[in-house]
């Protein structure tokens, strides 16, 4: 239903859009994704018609929105704003009786009531419906201007993030509607700021940088897709979240460059610690053997590093012992997660690489048989970090 | 129907309000009248068209006489009441066309404000922003600084400047076809102050018409005639319709013009028909009145607390609340020492804005 095709768009001499081609069908959100200054904005534009792209067609449903009134397209198309100043206190009624507009001629001066309130009321605005609409919070603004836009009872939304002024439990309610409205058969295109609301309520992404759509797709693929790390300048990992099962998106720190590889045994508490303040730490850190779903192997496959899993409740078999044990002899010095019923396979069989034996307190245990060579025993990250830096640098 | 409803009954009201007013201020003069002579009166005075004739005219171009139909239009006069002849004079042709011009000009005065303050979302705006009344100034003080014979002449010279200065600051904050609201309001200002000097400088060279000119300059309805109503009323009906019209398209404008274009608005188009119907109706009435301030600015204001903000009602509420402020500021000025309305206006309308600002009940927009 929105259609662009090679739109070319540039704003006071620079290049704005280039290339541009996308297509947002009824039944689909779509989620326009990108850093800051990509053209997201300008984008939306040119498809409400503000813009007119210098090369290419912005359509919506087969017509050119620049052969299309204001009327008409506004009855096409819907725009939810990023945030609504309204001037002369109107009430959260008259601001969204005046969706009604593209369907009223001028001296038609009827309510539409029904209409009105059945936006209200699908948005949960309706109690507000007499207040003062600039005395209301964003979040029951933003629903204020929702209603409105589906008074316009639009084909499609176009939103230009809609959830940028909103407290966490505001930005699930809109875009939980949002996706509602979409299953009705509407077409939504969102820019949206928050990589993981995009990914968790749309059913595909939409990249932009520079002006160009650089990838698109379903949410994961395109969150794990490297142009999106290089867009936003900055190394990702992707996950899934627990709790909806979605996919989401970190943006990793800043690593300091450290050279040095690291081999981590053992997994547990001590093991993720040791993993994530030795990665941070910006050295080269392998793992295993560990369990499969143990939160350092999840951490470790997170981040993508080289690592050993085992079936969990099983003993390594030999290869995967032998593969562990050349990660071991090739890094520069062996941690030990204490407390994992794996440590002790590796480490006694990787003598002559030295070792510091980590436990974060997460017993009182502390086992000791078994160690060869030259072996410390951290209980803090700091002081696993000076241990390793102390080794390396000998 | 509820907006229309409410429209109606205040507009009732109003005309309620302002038809006490009229009959009121005509009892008040150096002859005192009592309200029935009066009412008696001012009915006889009331004509309606009744039929529209064609006679010819002739029109003259050098050597050549052309023959030109002309129409003629006759009025008929539905009541006549016995009312003694000193009194019918004096309610008919002295008292009642000032009135007239005064609810006129604060009708047209009460609507330009209105739709104004809400074009430039600026609680400050009034009909004079875009320099309505500077032109009109300049076109009214040159006229009695040097003289022009020709029937209506100062009045012409003030609507042709009024209409030459609100078209300039627009194509000067015209590009591209799009008129940003800040450049116009900025252009507007710089527009006024050069004419002001304009002005300034014409008052000194005005000689023994200085003050005439500065009673102009303050706004009076001394010199009323029933000519100036004829020729104000329909100018002032015709853009108050257009006005109307568009009051709702204006209060999607409030929202942003970005919006408004998402809602269907023609925006570019929607302004220019406001500020040309706005410009008109303005410039009508500083013609025939001068520079009356402070009705366009408070009138509005107030009327926007009373019935909100929507310009549906809130424009002709604001009209006709105009046009009894100002047939009450005049009778005023009428009953005390003959000062020009403008200073009335002022006066009354100055210190009531400074408690609606205290009270906070005006607030930016």
């Amino acid at each position: 239903m929105i259609r662009l095709d090679d739109v070319d768009l540039s704003l006071a001499g620079t290049d704005v859009l280039d290339g541009v081609s996308l297509s947002v069908e009824r039944g689909e959100f779509v989620a326009l994704v990108g850093p800051n200054g990509a053209g997201k904005t300008t984008l939306l534009r040119a498809i409400q018609g503000i813009l007119d792209p210098d090369a290419g067609r912005v359509t919506l449903d087969g017509e050119r929105v620049s052969d299309l009134s204001a009327s008409a397209a506004s009855r096409r198309v819907a725009t939810v704003p990023q945030d609504t100043h309204v001037g002369f206190s109107f009430t959260a009624e008259q601001v969204v009786e005046m969706g009604r507009t593209p369907h009223r001629s001028r001296f038609d001066w009827t309510d539409d009531t029904g209409t009105v309130r059945a936006a209200m009321y699908r948005t949960e605005t309706l109690a507000l419906r007499d207040r003062a609409v600039d005395s209301l919070s964003g979040g029951e603004r933003q629903r204020v201007i929702l209603a409105r836009a589906l008074a316009q009872e639009p084909n499609g939304l176009l939103l230009d993030e809609p959830t940028a002024n909103l407290d966490i439990n505001h930005q699930i309610q809109v875009l939980e509607l949002v996706s509602d409205l979409v299953r009705e058969g509407r077409a939504a295109f969102a820019a949206i700021h928050d990589l993981d609301l995009a990914a968790r309520f749309c059913d595909r992404l939409l990249l932009l940088s520079d002006g160009r759509v650089r990838a698109r797709g379903p949410p994961g693929r395109v969150l794990a897709d490297p142009a999106l790390a290089d867009a936003f300048d900055t190394e990702t990992a992707v996950s899934r979240d627990r709790i909806t099962g979605t996919h989401r998106i970190t943006a990793l720190p800043d690593r300091p460059d450290r050279s040095g590889q690291v081999h981590v045994v053992g997994g547990g508490a001590s093991g993720v610690a040791a993993v994530r303040a030795l990665w941070r730490a910006g050295y080269e850190v392998t793992l295993g053997p560990v369990p499969e779903g143990d939160v350092a192997a999840s951490l470790a496959a997170d981040l993508g590093l080289r690592t050993v899993t085992v079936p969990a409740f099983e003993q390594p078999a030999d290869t995967e012992r032998a593969a562990a044990r050349d990660l071991a002899r090739a890094a520069d010095i062996l941690v030990v997660a204490d407390h994992d019923t794996t440590a002790g396979v590796v480490a006694d069989r990787a003598d002559e690489v030295p070792r510091v034996r980590a436990n974060f307190g997460d017993s009182g245990l502390r086992r000791t048989a078994g160690d060869g060579g030259e072996t410390r025993v951290v209980e803090s990250e700091a002081d696993l970090l000076t241990a390793v830096d102390t080794q390396i640098s000998n | 129907m509820r907006i229309l409803l409410r429209t109606a009954l205040w507009s009732a009201a109003l005309v309620a309000a302002l038809v006490g007013t009229v009959l009121a201020s005509t009892t008040v003069g150096s002859v005192n009248l009592d309200i029935v002579t009066v009412t008696r009166a001012v009915l006889n005075t009331l004509a309606y068209p009744s039929g529209v004739g064609l006679e010819s005219g002739q029109f003259g171009f050098g050597e050549r006489v052309v023959q030109v139909p002309v129409p003629d239009v006759s009025y008929t006069r539905p009541f006549g009441f016995e009312v003694a002849e000193t009194d019918q004079i004096i309610v008919q042709r002295i008292r009642l066309p000032r009135i007239a011009l005064g609810a006129v000009v604060g009708f047209a005065l009460g609507a330009a404000g209105a739709v104004m303050q809400g074009f430039f979302r600026n609680p400050m705006a009034d009909p004079s922003i875009i320099g309505v009344s500077s032109g009109a100034a300049v076109g009214a003080v040159a006229t009695i600084a040097f003289p022009v014979a020709m029937p209506f002449g100062l009045q012409t010279a003030a609507f042709l400047g009024a209409v030459l200065s609100a078209f300039g600051v627009y194509f000067i904050a015209t590009e591209d076809g799009r008129t940003p609201v800040a450049t116009l309001l900025l252009a507007g200002l710089a527009v006024q102050t050069f004419l002001g000097a304009v002005v300034s400088f014409l008052l000194l060279r005005s000689g023994e018409g200085l003050e005439e000119a500065i009673l102009w300059l303050m706004g009076t309805l001394r010199y009323s005639n029933w000519g100036d109503v004829e020729a104000t009323l329909p100018l002032a009906v015709l853009f108050f319709v257009v006005l109307l019209a568009y009051a709702r398209d204006l209060n999607v404008m409030l929202l942003g013009e970005e919006e408004a274009l998402a809602l269907g608005i023609e925006v570019e188009r929607t302004k220019r028909l406001l500020l040309v119907a706005s410009a008109l109706i303005t410039a009508a009435a500083v013609a025939v009145a001068g520079i009356i301030g402070f009705v366009g600015l408070i009138i509005p204001h107030i009327m926007r607390l009373i019935v909100g903000p929507d310009h549906r009602i809130l424009v002709p509420t604001s009209a006709l609340a105009g046009a009894t402020f100002l047939v009450l500021a005049d009778t005023v000025a009428r009953a005390g020492t003959a000062m020009p309305v403008g200073i009335v206006t002022a006066a009354v309308g100055a210190p009531f804005f400074l408690f609606l600002l205290r009270r906070r009940e005006v607030h930016a927009l």
